[in-house]
């Protein structure tokens, strides 16, 4: 019997209370009456309303969601792809170096991949918009995508994808009616990361948008430099609802999963 | 037929992935070295030499020899760009050391944490990293400000007298840093804890080993490989942060990443910027490949 002593109790609630105390209270000032978001004057959701007229911000909103659906669907593709490639293939020509350019853009600092992004559209002459930045933004997630989808493929029994191949199944056969489904929930998960990793973008998309297509990250960084405001802190509520809405639906579609894959497993051995 | 298509299939699952990062992730690199090499211009782009296909053979290798390392030079002379380095360097160091005392408690209690609450927990790790970095380097401002939330508190509590100056100060960097990058520090920590055959600890106990002596002798060298990928996970994109410097730093701070950013957008420098960034990145190549080489084992043994 493993105990949990008065010091672990106590580094889990500090560490959780210095890690969700400021994202409560910048929600909680965000339905302050007053223009301060350090003296709380009463309750309101006039900062709210006010969003829904801000016409630069709502045209902000809708890039980035754009940007964020297209290239995480992308990505996924892409990642998943690159997750095979890593898990069943291990050795071709060139191996290490894909398996760095999968790993690096995890830690590469923004300011880099962004440059160097922007430089590659000015060299081949593509003009910066809304699909440079879709560009820029499949490539970053993508590799998010393709370490999460790897991690359960290599827990994968392969022995059901060569039954498959020994029924007479073609390898896309095989791949979309054996391993796709059993692999859904991990790309699932890729997916929401990649569109929230878009979503929250700032560096590199600062780099590699240009006029017109302005996301809301960047939106809101022009105006935290001009001060803290109520409004902002509202934007970012609302952000932050939204992320967490996507993150519970994706636990729990992948716990069920998991209990119905449980499920079918004993009943197939039942039988 | 089928055999046919089978190997086609397998040649892409590789080949598209593979080109798509070569083109858009490495070949860029490429690019801002050359880049890095020019001049500035007053054009669009705003470098010299632009190299062109239409310019045959013979021009572009008269283009080659306009290519100088004069930007590097520049960044050499200039106190500025090596102080911004070696601050960088020193903040992200500072940074990671207190990231881990602060994430390896944690990271310990989730793993002995009954296993009914341990998917919360983990969860509860894992939504703020989902979270925009901006918004809650942004929830820091109205807390650390003079007159924010933290010095109304603590004068009210009369633990202070007058408000502590914190927001622009490189105290402020250094609580950013902790505060966005600790669960990167968690999890991969948790994560090699977790794995962990707690029996090897009673062994030890059992042979006389105190609790203490049992955790830097048997559970700390055995929770290594997840210390060392949470430091690389802080520590390499630290160096080169750029939004943490901005909000919550102050004028006088040097962050190469905020350095970089600045030539780039204020004094639309490109060249500088490409070498700025030329030599970041030859800083943080080691750690990136150190880092690279621990994940890859890390996924093999998975295996």
């Amino acid at each position: 019997m493993v105990t949990w002593s008065r010091f672990n109790i106590a580094s889990i609630v500090f560490g959780f209370a210095f890690l969700y105390l400021p994202i409560v209270l910048l929600v909680i000032f965000s339905f302050n009456e007053s223009k301060l978001v350090t003296v709380w004057a009463g309750f309101s959701t006039k900062w709210y309303v006010q969003l829904l007229h801000n016409q630069a911000l709502l045209d902000a909103a809708w890039v980035t969601v754009r940007v964020g659906l297209i290239s995480a669907t992308v990505a996924t593709v892409l990642g998943t792809l690159a997750a095979l490639a890593m898990t069943r293939y291990t050795r071709f020509r060139g191996r290490m170096l894909f398996s760095g350019m999968i790993y690096a853009p995890l830690v590469m600092p923004e300011v880099i991949t962004g440059l160097s992004m922007l430089l590659l559209f000015v060299a081949v002459g593509l003009d910066r918009g809304f699909w440079t930045l879709t560009l820029a933004h499949i490539t970053f997630t993508m590799c998010f995508v393709a370490v999460v989808v790897q991690s359960r493929l290599l827990s994968f029994d392969r022995s059901i994808e060569e039954a498959a191949m020994d029924l007479g199944a073609t390898p896309v056969a095989t791949f979309l009616q054996v391993t796709l489904p059993v692999i859904a929930p991990a790309v699932f998960s890729g997916w929401v990361l990649a569109f929230t990793l878009s979503l929250d973008d700032l560096v590199i998309s600062n780099f590699t948008s240009g006029p017109g297509a302005t996301t809301l990250p960047m939106k809101i960084y022009s105006q935290v430099r001009l001060g803290v405001t109520p409004e902002i802190n509202a934007v970012c509520t609302i952000l932050i609802g939204i992320v967490a809405m996507g993150v519970l639906v994706a636990s729990v579609v992948s716990r069920r999963r998991e209990i119905q894959r449980v499920k079918d497993e004993q009943a197939a051995f039942a039988l | 037929m089928s055999k046919f298509g089978s190997a086609i299939f397998n040649r892409l699952v590789i080949i598209i992935p593979y080109v798509w990062l070569t083109v858009f992730f490495l070949a860029p690199f490429f690019i801002v070295l050359r880049i890095s090499l020019s001049e500035t211009a007053i054009a669009m782009p705003p470098y010299l030499p632009v190299f062109n296909l239409a310019d045959g053979i013979s021009g572009i290798v008269e283009k080659i020899g306009q290519l100088s390392t004069a930007n590097y030079e520049f960044l050499a002379s200039d106190a500025l760009y090596t102080n911004a380095y070696l601050s960088s360097l020193r903040i992200a160091v500072v940074s990671t050391i207190v990231t881990l005392m602060i994430a390896y408690p944690i990271a310990y209690s989730m793993a002995k944490a009954p296993t009914s609450i341990r998917p919360t927990l983990l969860m509860l790790v894992i939504l703020p990293f989902w979270t925009s970095f901006l918004i809650r380097v942004y929830a820091w401002i109205a807390i650390l400000k003079p007159e924010g939330l933290l010095n109304q508190f603590l004068l009210t509590l009369g633990v202070i007298d007058e408000p502590l100056i914190i927001l622009n100060t490189n105290w402020a960097i250094y609580i950013g840093i902790v505060y966005s990058y600790l669960p990167f520090m968690v999890l991969p920590i948790y994560s090699s804890l977790e794995k962990m055959d707690h029996s090897l600890t009673e062994a030890a106990q059992d042979l006389g080993c105190t609790p203490i002596c049992a955790f830097w002798r048997v559970t700390f060298p055995l929770s290594l490989p997840g210390v060392i990928a949470g430091c690389m996970l802080v520590f390499i994109p630290a160096v080169g942060e750029f939004v943490i410097p901005d909000l919550l730093g102050g004028s006088e701070t040097l962050m190469i990443g905020k350095t970089l950013w600045n030539e780039f957008n204020s004094n639309r420098d490109w060249p500088i910027s490409a070498a700025v960034a030329t030599i970041l990145l030859l800083i943080l190549v080691v750690p990136i490949m150190f880092f690279q080489h621990a994940q890859a084992k890390a996924d093999g043994e998975g295996k």
